[in-house]
């Protein structure tokens, strides 16, 4: 019983999801050579390109590296603002 | 005849290089084929202990690629496979004294010879290592179930496949399936979702290991040991046999049958 309530507080992680956890994001990076701060600069960069040519919520913009296979896929959401109100406007 | 050359690579040292190309040159020649192991870590000679052939050395790989000595001069046969041979590397010189063009030229005229040339890199992504999966047909990735190693794997995986050179194939040594059970060690399945690679063996801890390579005998030749039957394996699917990926299971001896009488999950 102990070992449930530990584990539904997020206690009990075992130390080799831990280290999977850890290698995922350590292996993602190194293989696109790209860091958390150059990532944050090419979104904010992404942000300025776009926002030339359509009006987007830029808090709501993410951006995100994904893995398929071996293969590395920058995959990046950015809503736009909704349209609706300009045309009313 | 054409030989083929495989590659034992791992970019971070010590997770058993030399162990595996020792035993994969044991099991293939055990089975009849003609078996030459080079030794590419030049500087760090070590394949000959590990063989047990330390004391029947004369000439090096460098000796050969400098035109010191013919090839045949320096191939020493193994004491007790009388198809395996190991062409030792130099101790007193250092990686650059043969060049990735040297390792073609030799495996080249090896191919004509022999049917497997294995090739025991040195560990990092320097010199060493592009001399030797140069002349590769197949490159073998070794890691073992920890950050450190799978990361460098991750790595030389990477540059294999620059190099055009890849699939690589993963070899996880020194599995501890206890640890793995209690979730206190990366399971072999984690391993090979994190390389993304194609696996080609599974080699658990095995205490024999050390007691083998103690007095220079490949562990492969000892029919009972689990290690060694992993290396056998490894030796069938690199001749294309489809062997089954068991050798973590328990059930190795009496004991593991009754454990798995009462565990039938195995978990």
């Amino acid at each position: 019983m102990a070992n449930f309530w530990e584990r539904l507080l997020g206690r009990d992680q075992k130390s080799a999801r831990q280290a999977k956890e850890r290698m995922k994001l350590v292996l993602i990076h190194d293989r696109t050579d790209l860091t958390p701060s150059a990532m944050e600069a090419l979104k904010d960069e992404l942000i300025s390109v776009i926002s030339r040519h359509v009006e987007i919520e830029p808090d709501q913009v993410r951006i995100e590296m994904a893995q398929d296979g071996r293969e590395q896929r920058l995959i990046a959401d950015i809503p736009l603002r909704a349209a609706r109100r300009r045309r009313l406007g | 005849m054409a030989g083929k050359v495989v590659t034992v690579t791992s970019g971070k040292g010590g997770v058993g290089k030399t162990t595996a190309t020792a035993n994969l040159g044991a099991a293939l020649a055990s089975e009849g084929g003609k078996v030459v192991c080079l030794d590419a870590d030049i500087g760090l000679r070590n394949l000959d202990v590990v063989l047990g052939l330390e004391n029947r050395i004369v000439y090096d790989l460098v000796d050969v690629v400098e035109g010191r000595c013919r090839t045949r001069q320096a191939l020493i046969r193994d004491k007790r496979l009388p198809d395996l041979f190991l062409i030792p590397a130099a101790q007193t010189r250092d990686k650059s004294a043969v060049s990735p063009s040297d390792m073609v030229r030799l495996c080249d005229e090896l191919r004509q010879e022999f049917e497997w040339i294995l090739i025991d890199s040195p560990a990092g992504i320097e010199r060493g290592f592009r001399n030797a999966i140069a002349p590769a047909d197949i490159i073998l990735v070794v890691t073992n179930p920890e950050v450190s190693a799978v990361r460098d794997a991750d790595r030389i995986i990477g540059l294999i496949e620059a190099e055009e050179k890849g699939p690589a194939r993963l070899v996880i040594n020194r599995i501890k399936p206890e640890m793995v059970r209690r979730g206190d060690m990366l399971s072999a399945d984690d391993v090979l979702e994190l390389l993304a690679v194609e696996l080609i063996g599974l080699i658990p801890e095995d205490e024999n290991v050390v007691m083998s390579t103690n007095r220079g005998m490949p562990i492969a030749l000892n029919g009972k040991s689990r290690a060694g039957t992993a290396f056998r394996n490894i030796a069938k699917r690199l001749r294309g046999e489809t062997v089954p990926f068991d050798e973590l299971t328990d059930d190795g001896n009496i004991f593991g049958r009754l454990v798995k009488l009462f565990r039938p999950g195995g978990n």
